[in-house]
């Protein structure tokens, strides 16, 4: 297997590595959070607005965890460095 | 496949180059402030408004509500700021329903520039409301060891609002594009539909954050003063 073969074959498993590992616990994360939300909604519907609103802003730190793997999956398949590289190597 | 509008250039000499980023970024700004002119251009204090008055006096009052309620005693002074961010992004990302738009915000470098500022605005108002001195003051707390820290989660958070704003609109445009090879005529329909919704609530989430940023670094400064005066 030279190189470019194996540059490409580590870049894509790991990209699907990266997003699947990196999806699974935000995921875990984001349904307990939803899951204490409703219960503390259901105690105090009073206090909605102040609960929504913590609840969006936290979704969002925990789904910002999910999309830095996307990222960095979407950067290892379309704009790969080392790929990059190694084609001006081969193009010198 | 393009990641962002950063790479769909529209027409290029030497190095001056116009991609659909700043085209875009130009027609939405253009969008807001030409309405907004002429909206405000005769406003009225009767009973009885125009409906456009009436809309924009929502709008307002709901982000002055808003900021009121993160924490900031005096929204006029920031609506400024934090009004024009939502407005923005919001717009930026609901106009994809427009064929051939493709939003601004899905490529870094605009996201970056309104971290950027957001980085810059944090500061600005605190030394504007507590003075340069007892602003600093707010890096050394609790203790002097937490200084590194501090300036850490200062760029991190701003890294953080960057990429998180760019990843979900840019996820929202590769999932549309991969449906489109896939099932090209219901599914791509719905995810832009929830690609609406992620951008409405990535908006409020952006602006949102920024507020708590600004509201933090006022009220520390506050606490700091008048936990000195019970100490005198």
């Amino acid at each position: 297997m030279d190189s470019s073969t194996f540059i490409g074959f580590i870049s894509i498993i790991m990209a699907g590595f990266t997003t699947g590992i990196g999806c699974m616990f935000p995921a875990l994360a984001q349904g307990k959070a939803v899951a204490s939300a409703l219960a503390s909604l259901a105690q105090q519907p009073d206090s909605s607005d102040v609960i929504t609103r913590t609840l969006f802003v936290g979704l969002a730190m925990i789904e910002s965890t999910a999309i830095y793997c996307f990222v960095l999956s979407m950067i290892l398949i379309f704009a790969n460095p080392f790929w990059n590289h190694f084609m001006e190597q081969i193009a010198k | 496949m393009k990641l962002s509008p950063d790479e769909t250039i529209y027409w290029q000499y030497d190095f001056v180059v116009i991609n659909a980023t700043l085209v875009w970024t130009w027609v939405v700004m253009l969008l807001l402030v030409s309405v907004s002119v002429l909206v405000t251009r005769n406003l009225k204090t009767d009973l009885k408004i125009s409906r456009w008055q009436c809309v924009l006096e929502m709008i307002v009052t709901s982000i002055n509500q808003q900021i009121k309620e993160v924490g900031l005693q005096h929204p006029e002074k920031y609506i400024g700021f934090i009004g024009t961010l939502f407005l923005f992004i919001a717009t930026a990302n609901l106009l994809s329903i427009v064929p051939f738009y493709l939003a601004p915000t899905g490529s870094l470098s605009t996201t970056a520039a309104l971290a950027l500022s957001v980085l810059i605005a944090v500061p600005f108002f605190g030394i504007q409301q507590t003075g340069f001195g007892s602003y600093l003051k707010t890096y050394l707390k609790p203790t002097v060891f937490m200084l590194p820290l501090n300036i850490i989660s200062e760029a991190s958070r701003t890294l953080a609002l960057a990429v998180r704003l760019f990843g979900n609109i840019m996820s929202g445009g590769v999932i549309i594009s991969i449906l489109l090879s896939i099932t090209p005529f219901i599914f791509p329909i719905i995810m832009n539909a929830l690609g609406m919704l992620t951008g409405i609530i990535q908006a409020y989430i952006f602006t949102i954050l920024a507020t708590v940023y600004i509201s933090a670094a006022i009220n520390n400064t506050n606490k700091s003063e008048t936990i000195k005066v019970n100490n005198v």
